[in-house]
């Protein structure tokens, strides 16, 4: 559960006054709260940890990341995409 | 050296170790603080690859491994009550309590869910006005100000029926402990990357200065936890002792100061006990008094549980360095994944469970290991 992922923002908006964006991560897109991030524009890449972007990385980094995690398999699983709780089952 | 094609800059990764190989004269045992990194090291065999004499001992960076039996027993009882929806992150289910786990309690009938982010339990609790939501908030600092927005977003939006068992805990303290305890062996540290990006690198100078021990600060990528590696064996052969940031990307000297000034808001500092390694003073949060009413260990009055560990589980030594899991007699026999004796093989980032799960089977010749894995 320490993994986090980066991704690139592609829309924010403003709910239940706090700020959240639309992360896109290779192709997965989810809700994130930009709270702790509120400079982030659409476009920036930002690190994302259960459900909140805790900081900003470049371009080049965010991409080398994410194809490593697609590589392994893990990008999916860190990301509870289908409710999958992440890593329960072991390497099973 | 059939890890090296596995780096994604094969050429980088070789100058690193042999950069590394040049510089070390002597032995050197350098802690990961962060089950991450430790997945890292184990997935890509970083240890294998490097000298012999900079050994890797695996810290108790692992929040899942690192939460009190006493704590998850709490969480059960709380998750077996008939009015709660109990939330918590998908690797909590399978860690062992006392007698059994939440999958156990799920299917004994149990409202048991995984969530992704501590908001989804917040919704789902508004969504559920005639039940109890309770979210086990456990984690590091960085995952904290997420669990304190939930919190603090209950509140905000009059949610009554939300509360969170909280088992938060940091690693300054556990570093601390690490470098005073008798047994000590750590002669450096790699720093978890994520934690410093929320707070920042200023807690760490203190430590540096105090226990003349190195620490640099560490991204996850391999090639980010070799240069970390190679930061710290630089500072033990010059024999200076500083802190050193090499995930300068991500993480800034103040950290992220709008989520410090949430955590100031909804947290307190408390002492806190350590699955394995025993209490350590000042090492944990719980909610600060303007939130207490968010308490579930309040709210559900589930009492103080003592509870004694696995007789046979060696988590306690794995955690603090002292062994390797592969030392443990029960690794890959009695405690697997499937079967976990100790949380250190629950989690993915668990030792245990790395090296289980990267077929580090290198026990005694002789003595073969139950094989049980799934996966080709
Ligand atoms: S292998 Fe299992 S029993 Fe042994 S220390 Fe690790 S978690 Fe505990």
């Amino acid at each position: 559960m320490c993994l986090a992922v980066p991704g690139r923002v592609i829309g924010i908006r403003e709910e239940r006054q706090t700020l959240m964006a639309t992360v896109d991560f290779d192709g997965i897109r989810k809700s994130v709260c930009l709270a702790y991030l509120p400079e982030v524009e659409c476009g920036d890449y930002v690190i994302v940890h259960v459900g909140f972007a805790i900081s900003q990385v470049d371009e080049a980094s965010a991409l080398e990341t994410l194809a490593m995690f697609k590589e392994l398999g893990i990008l999916e699983e860190n990301l509870g995409v289908d409710g999958r709780p992440a890593a329960v089952a072991g390497p099973a | 050296m059939k890890y090296l094609d596995e780096f994604r800059d094969p050429a980088l990764a070789q100058r690193l170790f042999d950069e590394i190989a040049r510089i070390t004269t002597r032995h050197w045992a350098i802690m990961e603080v962060c089950g991450g990194q430790t997945h890292a090291i184990i997935r890509n065999g970083i240890d294998q690859l490097l000298p012999d004499d900079v050994e890797l001992i695996h810290g108790p960076g692992c929040p899942v491994c690192v939460t009190p039996l006493g704590m998850i027993d709490k969480a059960l009882a709380v998750a077996a009550r008939p009015e709660v929806i109990f939330c918590s992150f998908g690797d909590m289910l399978r860690v062992p309590g006392s007698h059994k786990d939440l999958f156990a309690v799920r299917s004994e009938g149990g409202d048991v869910r995984v969530v992704y982010s501590p908001l989804d339990a917040v919704d789902l609790a508004e969504a559920h006005p005639d039940r109890e939501v309770v979210f086990f908030a456990i984690g590091f600092e960085t995952t904290a100000p997420a669990n304190a927005m939930a919190v603090y977003q209950a509140r905000q939006r009059g949610i009554r029926n939300f509360s969170v068992l909280v088992s938060h805990v940091l690693v300054p303290p556990a570093i601390e402990a690490i470098v005073s305890s008798p047994s000590n062996r750590v002669d450096g540290f790699l720093a978890a990357g994520h934690v410093c990006s929320i707070m920042g690198t200023w807690q760490y100078p203190p430590l540096v200065e105090a226990h003349h021990v190195p620490i640099v600060i560490t991204g996850f990528e391999p090639l980010d936890v070799l240069e970390g590696i190679r930061r710290v064996v630089l500072q033990l052969e010059a024999g200076t002792a500083e802190l050193d940031n090499a995930y300068a990307r991500v993480v800034s000297e103040q950290g992220n100061v709008p989520a410090q000034q949430m955590l100031a808001d909804v947290f307190e500092v408390c002492d806190r006990r350590w699955r394995g390694i025993g209490e350590i003073p000042a090492s944990g949060w719980r909610l600060s008094g303007r939130y207490r009413d968010f308490d579930a260990e309040v709210r559900f009055d589930v009492g103080a549980v003592d509870a004694p560990e696995s007789a046979q589980c060696r988590s306690g030594e794995v955690l603090q360095g002292l062994i390797k899991p592969t030392e443990c007699a029960a690794f890959g026999r009695e405690c697997s994944p499937r079967h976990p004796l100790g949380a250190t093989m629950v989690s993915s980032e668990g030792a245990c469970a790395a090296y289980y799960q990267y077929r580090r089977l290198d026990r005694a010749v002789g003595d073969p290991v139950p094989v049980e894995l799934g996966s080709a």
